[in-house]
């Protein structure tokens, strides 16, 4: 019962290297479009291909041509059986009017999930500072935040010289830089079921609320907001969409309530995933452009009520843009 | 699909054919990661130098050059060339390792993001010991970016066609003048032992001298004790001939 391996070679070899032709030419121009002859072509390769590995692992043991039939096989069928559309070219502007909004909005309860969390973080930030005063020390994340807050105000407000000078776009780039690794990893941890990212977003609100309640305390509001809302409009919502992405994420590994695979779950969300990812770093581009260059001056330079203003306009705007842009489209 | 335990993952088409992924494991994956820190070094040495010459603009301008630069290579190397090189990075290409999506299917531009994005996870604390650990411990051997992308990591996915003609044509075979006795050969010997004589053929360059004569010995002698030829038609053959005579009168259909 062996084979009769050359003539059997010799009759399919040529079918073979036509698929390998074939599908180095799909590999080759990732962007064109083939035509319905093409496919036609291609789809009756695979399955002759197909049809000799089946002949081949019956009748011989053979492993070397046994191994080259699987690869090809294995090439042929990643080919024809994909059924997620290639992206050929990707419109920005279709994108961004449509893509990434109808995307968050397709998985909203993720992102308010992920602000009840960072909220939940900040009421904890302010009742651990209100009742232990002390608890500054530990909760701060760096020790730039422990000096007063009216002796900061005051120091800024009458700086002579401009600290900014000769380092904004340095400080522009490690704030991109910084912030995207801190979204990413928010966003990585998704893989910890979620514990990971809800850790980071709970501790997130935690310095937030301790923050904010030691300025309000100390009478220093205006500053605050001033300080804060001017970036803080897109850094806070591009940490929360890096979150919501990790949740995507951790919900896709978890899988409540559906019969599909894990890897099926998975490649279900991962293009939501990617969009989301896009739309975070072009929001902490921003950010970080905005911290440089603009929240970090203050009064008398910069009037309050104009970055207070600033950063109340960046956020409707961005409202405006994820909760209504591209809703009328399909 | 139906994974294994071992090193391969088997994937059952709806054609009913099965094919075998070959998976890579953790320490050929981390030499080819070397390999990619070695070339993103240099890279990076090489656009540093490259950006100083745009120092003419302001030094401030370098320095954020500079720190824009080195996040985006080492965050986009991979990236980039994984979806250029259809799942290979520098590293992998040396190596012969390829990104495949884990059913099988064609990998995504998305799946390849999402597993780069999250080396961040995978290098906690240090030198991807999460990422490591994970290939070790999962079915699949892959790290937690392969599995939120969906991905594996293989070993040679395309091979080149194997050259018999090569092997069996042309030359003369005095086992072939007993038709009889080469029936008798085919009736007897298991589709096993043919695929180990044409196996140890075809891998014949790769074993050193004396193991070559060991092994081609040693299976002249099974295929000898299954039938005997007379003394005339194997005369003066070494092992290593006598076997490939065998293999063309199993391979071949009889005269």
């Amino acid at each position: 019962m062996i084979l009769d391996l050359p003539r059997f070679l010799a009759a399919e070899r040529p079918y073979w290297t036509e698929l390998e032709s074939a599908l180095d030419r799909v590999e080759g121009e990732p962007g064109r479009r083939p035509t319905l002859a093409e496919i036609k072509s291609l789809h009756y390769l695979y399955q002759r291909a197909s049809a000799d590995l089946a002949r081949f692992a019956t009748f011989s043991s053979e492993p070397e041509t046994r191994r080259y039939l699987e690869s090809l096989v294995a090439c042929a069928y990643a080919e024809i059986h994909e059924t997620r559309e290639a992206r050929r070219r990707v419109n920005v502007w279709r994108w961004l009017a449509r893509e990434l909004p109808q995307t968050f909005r397709r998985h909203v309860r993720a992102f308010w999930l992920a602000v009840a969390i960072t909220l939940a973080g900040v009421a904890f930030g302010v009742l651990a500072l209100r009742i232990d005063p002390e608890a500054k020390a530990v909760i701060m994340p760096f020790q730039g935040l422990l000096e007063s807050p009216s002796e900061r105000v005051a120091r800024e407000e009458h700086a002579k010289v401009d600290k900014m000078r000769g380092v904004k776009t340095t400080f522009a780039a490690e704030l991109m830089t910084h912030n995207t690794q801190v979204a990413l990893t928010t966003l990585a941890l998704g893989m910890t079921w979620g514990v990971g990212t809800v850790l980071v977003l709970f501790y997130n609100g935690v310095t937030l609320g301790a923050v904010s309640a030691d300025y309000v305390q100390s009478g220093q509001s205006s500053f605050l907001m001033g300080w804060l809302m001017p970036h803080g409009a897109a850094e806070i919502p591009a940490i929360l969409i890096a979150s919501q992405a990790g949740l995507i994420l951790a919900g896709a590994l978890i899988g409540w309530g559906t019969s599909a695979s894990r890897g099926e779950r998975l490649r279900a969300v991962s293009r939501d995933v990617l969009t989301l990812v896009c739309g975070m770093a072009l929001l902490l581009v921003w950010a970080g452009i905005v911290e440089a260059f603009f929240s970090q001056y203050h009064e008398p330079v910069v009037p309050y009520a104009l970055k207070i203003a600033f950063g109340a306009v960046e956020l409707l705007a961005l409202a405006l843009y994820l909760g209504r842009s591209g809703a009328s489209s399909p | 699909m139906s994974p294994t335990r071992t090193s391969s993952l088997t994937i059952e088409t709806p054609e009913g054919v099965s094919f075998t992924l070959l998976l890579a494991g953790p320490v050929t994956r981390f030499l080819a990661w070397l390999i990619d820190l070695f070339a993103i070094v240099a890279l990076n040495a090489i656009a540093q130098n490259a950006l100083q010459i745009a120092g003419f603009v302001g030094a401030e301008f370098v320095q954020a050059a500079v720190i824009l630069e080195y996040f985006a290579l080492s965050t986009g190397y991979s990236i980039c060339l994984e979806w250029l090189w259809r799942g290979q990075t520098l590293g992998k290409r040396v190596l012969g390792l390829r990104v495949m999506d884990a059913q099988g299917l064609r990998l995504d531009f998305s799946q390849i993001v999402i597993r780069n994005l999250l080396r961040t996870v995978d290098m906690l604390p240090a030198f991807y010991l999460v990422g490591g650990a994970a290939t070790v411990f999962t079915r699949n051997a892959q790290r937690l970016g392969d599995l939120a992308a969906n991905t594996i990591v293989v070993r040679s996915p395309r091979i080149e066609q194997p050259d018999l003609d090569r092997l069996l044509g042309g030359k003369f075979n005095s086992l072939l003048d007993y038709q009889h006795l080469a029936a008798r050969l085919r009736q007897r010997t298991t589709p096993e032992a043919a695929g180990i004589a044409l196996s140890a053929l075809l891998r014949r360059e790769d074993f050193d001298a004396h193991a070559r004569v060991e092994l081609f010995d040693e299976l002249a002698g099974y295929f000898q004790s299954i039938v005997e030829f007379p003394a005339d038609a194997v005369e003066n053959l070494t092992g290593e001939q006598y076997v490939r005579n065998t293999v063309e009168i199993l391979f071949r259909s009889s005269k």
